[in-house]
């Protein structure tokens, strides 16, 4: 019900960011209606018994793209997660311990990111069009909050746990194409996905030159029992804390009960 | 079988945790600890967010000590007086801890300072209590019979406020016990655990507690602090996970009734230095960790979550 709702309110969102940058490149409008995209679910409920889950992100490419000279364009599929702010902290040597001795606060740090292409980005366009648009995890654009020459370091740090986690990934699932101009692929999101707004991104290349980019929202939230549960804590936390304590106290007592008859 | 926890956000193997908790309880129910300085790490290692590990594990202390003291308090074991003075030194000492937790996060050195509490304290209680209990041990085997005094007397019996607590049998200043219980508790608050690793010892060589009573006693102060605890967190972050909780205790108050069962049929000395190695082993784990080049020196932390 809330998953067509989404569906059926969700306009065509463009990167009207990207829009400026992308003229000066290519004549062609994004709104020429090349690419024509959509996603199998807007909208994934995390319920108690949620162990990840897959989506198929899949569209169409404009005829006359597609049967023109080279057989069809290049298409990469980017889905980012909801942006935090972190602290990245590292650690030092001291006296035989290693303890904390730096720290450095780094916005934008998107929770989860996935990237599919029909083949290796740097085959489909130059470097600095990937830099450009943010393609691939070593490209997200991390602001850190104090600018520093081992910045870098930091935020290298981030991609590197993230991708060890499995929220990170690079080119982990593939684009098919079917025919000349059908492509379909799959995203999967792991168990320990934060919940949040995220946003899926496909971008048509051809000959390495953008054609056109379109953005849409996927949603990732709690439901069912576990949800009921998360919202009490929010909302009424002292109530939240006298139930916990209440629940731990019959829990002792029917289990010393229990164990009394026996 | 995997499962979500709504607070922690993450799923789990519900078999793993409720493996732990089982284990878990089954120690505390022996050696009347309530098993937090175990069941924290363990958290912590399977994922859960430290934050939410401690507030949770302290919800499932709750249920742990709870079905301990009854086990107990039917066998008579309960120094009701002696436990309600600990707890007035407990509550103090755990606003105390709190502020002093609060204060060393905003640092950045709260997890640094957490391990080293917990390799000091249960360094040299471990330590203490292995020696004491292996010379008991030997002086029985070898059937040397020394007759000890009831009590012997420190510049500590001299102090005011005297109070007699006839079950554990003794006659001593209530500051003693409630200085006991402001350290206790401001331990526990920034340890995250109850607090019966470092109680239990306490009473049995400071005060000079009899064994029988100390657990029973210790179990039941520590239902009140960590409920306190529980509450404290809940309120204030938001990080008890009641599914992690139930869980934990669905399978550790079983672990406790067998645990207690054990505990009952061993003799005191086996009991502390049992305890004692215990308390080595995480201590080593802990220290090693510290010394250890980590894997990656790099930590991420959440910020305004």
């Amino acid at each position: 019900m809330k998953a067509s709702l989404i569906q059926h309110s969700q306009a065509l969102l463009f990167l009207l960011t990207f829009t400026g940058t992308l003229l000066a490149h290519t004549s062609l409008s994004r709104a020429d209606g090349s690419l024509v995209t959509d996603i199998s679910s807007h909208l994934i409920s995390v319920t108690s018994d949620f162990t990840g889950t897959d989506l198929l992100l899949f569209g169409t490419v404009r005829g006359d793209i597609a049967s023109d000279g080279q057989e069809h364009g290049d298409i990469i599929v980017v889905i980012r997660g909801p942006e935090t702010e972190v602290i990245v902290r590292k650690k030092e040597r001291i006296a035989g311990i290693w303890a904390n001795t730096d720290a450095l606060e780094i916005d934008k740090v998107p929770g989860f990111y996935a990237s599919a292409s029909n083949r290796p980005v740097r085959e489909i366009t130059s470097g600095n069009t990937l830099d450009r648009l943010r393609i691939g995890p070593e490209r997200i654009a991390f602001r850190e909050l104090e600018s520093r020459s081992d910045a870098v370091d930091f935020k290298r740090a981030i991609v590197r746990q993230r991708q060890a986690e499995q929220l990170y990934t690079d080119g982990q699932s593939k684009v098919y194409f079917l025919g000349p101009s059908l492509f379909r692929t799959t995203i999967h999101f792991p168990a320990n996905v934060p919940v949040g707004t995220y946003t899926a991104e496909f971008y048509l290349f051809k000959n390495g030159d953008l054609i056109s980019a379109q953005s849409s929202p996927l949603f990732i939230k709690k439901s069912g029992l576990g949800r009921q549960i998360y919202d009490f804590a929010q909302n009424h936390p002292a109530w939240h804390g006298l139930a916990a304590i209440i629940i731990a106290l019959i829990a002792g007592w029917v289990a010393s009960a229990i164990f009394r008859k026996e | 079988m995997p499962v979500y926890l709504p607070i922690a956000e993450i799923s789990v193997n519900l078999f793993l945790i409720l493996g732990m908790g089982g284990a878990v309880g089954l120690l505390s129910g022996m050696f009347g600890v309530g098993g937090g300085f175990l069941m924290t790490p363990l958290l912590i290692f399977t994922g859960i967010p430290p934050a939410v590990a401690v507030a949770t594990g302290a919800n499932q202390l709750v249920a742990a000590s709870v079905s301990g003291v009854l086990a107990h308090w039917r066998r008579g074991n309960v120094d009701l007086k002696m436990g309600t003075v600990l707890l007035v030194g407990g509550v103090i000492g755990s606003f105390f801890g709190t502020w002093i937790f609060t204060l060393l996060k905003e640092q950045g050195q709260v997890d640094l300072l957490i391990s080293i509490s917990y390799v000091l304290f249960l360094g040299v209680i471990g330590g203490l209590m292995l020696v004491e209990s292996i010379g008991a041990l030997i002086r029985r085997k070898q059937g040397v019979v020394r007759r000890k005094k009831l009590h012997q007397h420190y510049w500590i019996h001299g102090l005011p406020f005297k109070m007699r607590f006839r079950k554990s049998k003794l006659y001593i200043s209530a500051l003693l016990p409630i200085g006991l219980g402001v350290l206790v508790g401001i331990l526990s608050a920034i340890m995250g655990v109850g607090g019966g690793f470092i109680m239990v010892p306490a009473m049995i060589y400071l005060l000079g507690m009899p064994t029988s009573v100390v657990i029973g006693t210790s179990l039941f102060q520590i239902i009140f602090v960590t409920a306190n605890v529980t509450f404290l967190h809940s309120f204030a972050t938001q990080t008890v996970d009641v599914m992690l909780a139930l869980l934990l205790m669905s399978s550790a108050v079983i672990g406790a009734q067998f645990g207690t069962r054990i505990g009952a049929k061993l003799r005191g000395e086996q009991l502390r230095s049992l305890l004692a190695l215990l308390v080595l082993a995480v201590c080593l784990k802990l220290a090693v960790d510290l010394v250890l080049r980590p894997e990656d020196l790099y930590t991420i932390g959440l910020l305004g979550g």
